[in-house]
This record gives structure tokens, sequence and C-alpha cells, in this order.
């Protein structure tokens, strides 16, 4: 990075924060601090709610998906317009009516305390660790490539987060995310057309899609019901609409970006917004990535992306081990560049059989280019067993660093910061309102009549929750494979915290005490699938089961209290 | 303190979104532009395979 991209990068992360700061000095009401200003339109609102979902992990990582395993990654997102439409008919609806601040409130008045505790006490253990995560992966891939101290990107994206979000709360996050996101817009759409005007002269667009295509990167969509397929239409159908569900329904870092605005009108089109266009931008990214993938066919990639850890290594003990697979990789490059030139023009000829032994040709150099990688990676755990070796999270960044113009590169790592900040100040400020609406004003009710002394709290816990967020990401460098971790945390309360809320909004007999106690069932049941069948059952089955074992035991539990109740009656 | 501003309980107004007079319309909408987005990738697979 030279001096204009420095110049871009903290021209827009700063510039934007301040004009959060700015724009939003002058909040004192906590219906302002809380759901944002009330004239906010529903353009705004969705940008908001798409920058909550899109962290900086969704530019890094998923361009490298669309390299590795292609854009089959988009049916994931294929439940999402569908439980949109339930959260605007169902979910919404009742948030507005109610005029609550968060989500759990609203279960608070449906059931009664304990039920509210209880599910906001999931939120925050949930949330407030992995909002650790949220700034130190994007951190430790950028710091780790550019060379940059880990603990001060992370301190300060971290500080500059806290302050926009303290001194304007949910406006300000919303403001800000509108300009985070048009940034993000315009170095995506940037990195496309450069891209683009990098590919070998005549190729164009429809000639690396094909190439994509042929090299099995271009597989969108899956009828297969094969259990053992990771994506396909059915699970994109089925689990993505249960987890956008959730997420979008009743997680509060989503739930209040919605709940304020002039009128429901807004929030409803702000969502389908969403609806409309997040699966072309998921597939826009992972396109990108099946692109750099053909890039990468006609211009040398390293062997492993992560230089950083494979430069470690190749000075190590076992120089001689990585530097024989380097050349190995080199020459498997050269000859694949030459069957892939040589199935073009087997293409143009449009003789279908010498196409066909051409496309087998290339396909055959590919797997042993393939296989080097695997080798590869298997050396570097060779040598040493803590070793990384996920490296499609470097494949963007090698890209954007190596290949683009001066100023297009501090645009595009403006974008993963731009990301960054988007979805962790929803985070904060989600955390911050939960623990002063729902844990502090609820042990503190007298306090819940002064109105400044509400604002002061919320800023107060957003501050607490940033500095906890930037501890937790300083120290999880100390552990191996985090983020699972983190989704694996996830995944074990959120289909419980699903079920709640289903229980409430569609099973009106169900009160407090049954569903409280069925929740508290169904997360005993998840611990003790967790602990004791980890092997069995996947992780992500969690989110299934939570909710529906939640739902049963609530309706289980209703019935027998009822019949007690009765007797007593009777009695 | 004043408690946060809540909608009426007829709260389901119309979209004000020109062509549309009521939600249903709305989610019609949406729903078919998902069916279309995921017939367009499927074609799309297929062409570039």
């Amino acid at each position: 990075m030279n001096a204009f991209d420095w110049i871009v990068l903290l021209g827009t992360m700063i510039g934007i924060a301040a004009y959060g700061v700015w724009r939003t000095r002058d909040v004192h009401s906590l219906n302002t601090y809380l759901k944002g200003n009330q004239s906010t339109g529903w353009w705004t609102i969705g940008l908001s709610v798409m920058a909550t979902q899109a962290s900086a992990i969704t530019f890094l990582s998923i361009p490298g998906q669309g390299f590795e395993s292609g854009i089959g990654f988009v049916q994931n997102y294929f439940g999402l317009p569908l439980a949109l439409i339930v959260v605007c008919t169902v979910f919404l609806p009742i948030y507005r009516r109610l005029g609550v601040y968060t989500a759990y409130e609203f279960l608070g008045r449906r059931f009664d305390g304990k039920t509210r505790l209880l599910s906001a006490g999931l939120f925050l253990v949930q949330r407030g660790l992995a909002a650790g995560v949220t700034i130190y992966a994007p951190a430790i891939i950028i710091a780790t490539v550019l060379g940059w101290r880990l603990d001060l990107t992370i301190i300060f994206t971290g500080l500059l987060v806290i302050v926009y979000t303290v001194t304007g709360g949910s406006a300000a996050v919303s403001l800000t995310q509108k300009w985070q996101m048009t940034v993000i817009f315009g170095g995506m759409v940037t990195a496309f057309v450069v891209l683009l005007t990098k590919m070998p002269a005549g190729l164009g667009f429809g000639g690396a899609a094909h190439v994509a295509g042929a090299m099995g990167k271009l597989q969108a969509v899956d009828f297969s019901l094969n259990p053992d397929r990771r994506y396909t239409l059915w699970t994109g159908l089925l689990g993505g609409f249960f987890l956008s569900l959730s997420y979008f329904g009743t997680d509060q870092s989503q739930v209040q970006r919605y709940i304020g605005g002039a009128a429901l009108r807004e929030g409803r089109l702000g969502l389908m917004f969403n609806a409309l266009l997040k699966i072309p931008m998921q597939f826009s990214i992972l396109l990108l990535g099946a692109l750099v993938f053909v890039f990468y066919q006609f211009e040398k990639p390293p062997v492993f992306f992560n230089q950083t850890e494979w430069r470690h290594h190749e000075q190590g003990a076992n120089a001689a081990t990585f530097h024989a697979l380097d050349e190995k990789f080199n020459a498997a490059f050269a000859d694949k560049q030459v069957k892939i030139r040589a199935w073009l023009k087997a293409r143009e000829t449009h003789d279908a059989v010498a196409e066909t032994a051409a496309r087998a040709a290339m396909l055959e150099s590919q797997t042993r280019a393939g296989a080097i990688r695997a080798k590869a990676k298997a050396a570097l755990v060779a040598d040493d067993p803590r070793a990384k070796t996920k490296d499609s999270d470097y494949v963007f960044i090698t890209f954007i660093l190596d290949h683009l113009p001066h100023g297009v590169i501090g645009l595009l790592v403006a974008v993963m910061f731009a990301a960054a900040l988007g979805s962790k100040a929803s985070e904060l400020n989600a955390l911050g309102t939960t623990t002063t609406i729902d844990l502090w004003r609820h042990f503190r009710p007298l306090a819940a009549a002064d109105e400044a002394r509400n604002v002061r709290a919320a800023k107060w816990f957003t501050a607490m929750w940033g500095l906890v967020a930037i501890a937790f990401a300083l120290y999880a460098s100390l552990a191996e494979n985090l983020i699972e971790a983190i989704n694996i945390l996830g995944s074990i309360f959120y289909g419980v915290v699903l079920g709640i809320f289903l229980v409430a909004f569609f099973l009106k007999r169900v009160g407090g005490t049954a569903v409280f106690w069925g929740a508290v069932t169904a997360q005993v049941l998840i611990f003790i699938l967790f602990f004791y069948y980890k092997d069995r059952v996947a992780y992500l089955w969690y989110n299934l089961i939570g909710c529906v074992a939640c739902v049963l035991f609530s309706l289980v539990l209703q019935l027998l209290l009822g019949r007690k109740a009765e007797k007593t009656h009777a009695a | 303190m004043k408690s946060p501003p809540a909608d009426p309980p007829t709260s389901d107004e119309s979209p004000r979104v020109p062509g549309f007079r009521h939600w249903r319309g709305i989610y019609l909408l949406v729903f078919a532009f998902f069916v279309l987005v995921v017939v367009l990738l499927a074609l799309f697979s297929r062409y570039f395979a």
C-alpha cells in the first residue's frame, strides 16, 4: 500500500465515523438513541439491515469460497427472502404495535419477566462472545497480509466503532452504515471491472465464465437429494429459512435496524429491499471469486495463498521440501495453462470430440495442480502441527494487493474495514440496548422514568461491550479454530430462542411458565447433544432440534399445567 | 419518561408503492422475483457447465 492507498483508506474510515458523530452529536432522546431517527426512510433501513449482516468476512471469505468450491454456496441464501416475508407479516407489525425497544421486551409482555430474562441472557452470551470475532477475524487476515501489528489493528478499529456508536447510538449506526454500504458497493463493482480488464486478451466475460464453468465453479443450483451434498436447493430452502428467520426475526442486532423509522412501511420496504437484493448480491461476490479463479489460470498463483505462513516455513528447517513443492506447482501451472488454451481453441472449432478430449486433459491437469496444493498444506502441518492450512480467506486480498492499481487497493481494503465497522456497530448497539432495557431497567424499575439517565446507561453499556469485544479479540489469537467455536456457540442457543418466539407468535394458548421450562429443557437437550453426541449430530442441526424441542416441550408442559390447573379449580 | 411511540392497532397501511394497493402484492412480487432468480441461476449453471 502506498500513500494514496492510505489516504483513501483512512479518509473513508475516519471520514464516515466523523460524519456519524457530527450528525448525531445532539441525540438526547432515548427513543432516537435506541431506535434511530423517526424520519429514517426504507432506503436507509434496507442498507442498514444489509450492512449488519455483511461483515468483513463476507468480502474476504466468500470470494475465496467461490475460488475454492464454486458458486454453489449461494443456495445457503435461498431461504432468506421467504423468511423476510414472514418477518414482515408476523414479527415486525407486532414489534411496532407494542412499541418495544428490544425483541425480548416483546417476550416479557407476551409471557413474563423470567422468559424475557432468559432470552435476553441467551442473546447477550452468544452475541457478546461473537462480538470479539467480528473484529478479530478480518484483522488477523489483513494484518497478516499487510504486515501490520494485529493488536494495533484491533484496538484502532474497535475504538473507532465505539466512538460513533456510543455518541449517536442507533441513529449513528444507520447513518454510517448507509455510507459504508456505498463504499462497499463502489469497491466491489470497481474490483469486478478491473478484474475483467486483467483477463487475457479476447477472453472477455463469456470466455472466462466458460472456463470457470468447465472447471466446475459455476454450479449455482443443485437439485440433488443426496444428504452428503453440503449445499443443495433443499438444504438452502429449509436450513436457510430457519437460520434467516431466527437471525432477522429474533436477533436484536437485526431487529433494532428495522423497528425504528417513520412508519411500519419503512421497515417492511427495507426488509423487502434485502429480500430482493441479497441473493443477487451474494451471487455477484461468489462470481467474483470464480472469476479470480479464472484469472489465476492465466497468471501464476502462489501454491499457498497465506504467503506469510508459507514463507515462514520456507525459511525453516524443511526449506528443501517447500522449495520442491513450489517447483512442482510451477510446472503443473505451466502444463495446465497449455491445456486450457488447447481447450479454448478446440471450442472454437466446434469439433465435439476434440473439445471433449481437450476438456478431459484440462481437468486432469487441474486435478494434478490441486493435488500439489493439498500436498503443500499437508507439508505445512507436518512441519508444524499448529500451522493454519485454510488459505481461501487470503485469495481475494492477495489478488487485490498483487494485481490492482494503487488507490483501488486502498478502496478495497476500506471495503473490508467498512464492512467490519458496520456489522460491529450494530452488534454493540444491540448489546448496549438489551443490557439497558432488559437487564438494567428490569432490576432498577424506578430508573425507567429518568430518560437522560437511561441514555447515559445505554452509552456506558455500549462502551463496555465495545471494550469487552476488543479485549476478547486481543486474546482470541490464543484459541485455535475460534470462528468455528463461535459458530457452534451460536447454533447451541439460536434454535431455542427461535422456538420461544415461534411459540409466542403462533401458539397463543401457551403461557410463560410452560415456555420458560420448555426452553430450559430444550437447552439442556442441546447441551447433552453437544457434550455426549458431538460426533453423531453436526452442530448445524442444533438450530432445528433446539427450535422443534422448545416448541414441543412448551406444548406438552402447557397441556400438563392446564390439566393441573383444571384439577385445582375443580377441587 | 415518555414511553416509545407505538403504531396504532390497525397498522396494516397501504405500501404507497406505485402499482400496489396491498402488501400482499409486494410479497407476491418478491416471491416471484425469488423464483425467477433461482430459475435464472439454474439456467446460468447449465449454460456455462
